[in-house]
């Protein structure tokens, strides 16, 4: 897939550029990629673009990932936006709180980009 | 590469700890660093640590869980993470080794059964420096050394309680 336009939400920097990094490397077409720190500048972010994809960790400052998710369904431009979590901590009750606020996947770390790749295209392409 | 499910609990369900948590640190290598670790023939001498990365836990398992290794491995990491310039890494060094202690200890807290949600990891500290000296309450250590790229890596999960 190409031209994908990605918003990653993470607050280490370090994590986002791995994230970015790991798209590239699984062989997806990148055409624009946002970043932001935490869920609070990803909504920021979101008012004057319109994405693909957001990429999202759970345990972040400000406004962590659950609420970031929660926030999303008043948001137009993210309206059917596929949300995909990245956790570190892999807490199952996490996890089954951002899916049914409305993520559509995760990922836990570590991870290789052949991973990040099995779980983005299928809701890219709207098989998940 | 599936751990098999080791229990919080003390005594004998701990005996395992020590093999997840080098498992742990060896999936996130593997996966994350395309570099799998070595173990060591022979006890390594263990010098030129000066790059220490921190992440403390709470909850059912409180302690800190340490990774050290020399300047010039964390650059070395760092590249293969980020694919960096491993001679001109500056601050995003620190920054990769404090997720690579982030990440592992996040993957060992997953495989003991009943601390994935009973445990919260603090945001990652990196000391540069091997000269300092770190007291804190410990009642038990789990420590292994592994090898990345033939320098020694040290991992230690230092617990209180």
């Amino acid at each position: 897939m190409d031209n994908i336009s990605v918003l990653i939400v993470d607050d280490s920097s370090v994590m986002r550029k791995i994230v970015e990094r790991s798209l590239r490397q699984s062989g997806l077409g990148l055409a624009q990629v946002l970043e932001a720190g935490n869920g609070a500048e990803a909504l920021a972010a979101l008012q004057g673009n319109k994405m693909d994809l957001i990429l999202c960790d759970i345990n972040m400052p400000v406004m962590d990932g659950l609420e970031f998710v929660k926030a999303l369904s008043g948001v137009e431009n993210a309206k059917g936006v596929p949300v995909v979590m990245i956790t570190t901590e892999g807490s199952e009750g996490h996890v089954v709180q951002a899916l049914s606020a409305g993520a559509r996947g995760y990922i836990r770390k570590p991870f290789t980009p052949d991973q990040v790749k099995e779980h983005v295209l299928p809701v890219l392409t709207g098989k998940k | 590469m599936n751990a098999s499910n080791p229990s919080l609990a003390s005594g004998a369900g701990r005996e395992c700890w020590l093999p997840t948590l080098q498992l742990a640190m060896q999936e996130v290598f593997e996966l994350m660093l395309a570099c799998p670790l070595q173990i060591p023939s022979a006890p390594p001498v263990e010098e030129g640590l000066d790059i220490t990365a921190m992440v403390g836990l709470a909850g059912q398992l409180c302690g800190i869980l340490t990774v050290r290794c020399s300047a010039r491995s964390a650059a070395r990491m760092a590249s293969r993470m980020l694919g960096i310039d491993p001679d001109n890494g500056g601050p995003e060094v620190w920054d990769a080794m404090g997720e690579i202690c982030n990440m592992v200890a996040g993957n060992f807290k997953n495989k003991i059964s009943g601390l994935g949600d009973g445990c919260m990891l603090s945001v990652p500290t990196v000391i540069t420096g091997g000269d300092y000296n770190l007291r804190s309450p410990v009642n038990e250590e789990f420590r292994t050394v592994l090898l990345f790229e033939g320098e020694i890596v040290v991992l230690s999960l230092e617990v209180h309680s």
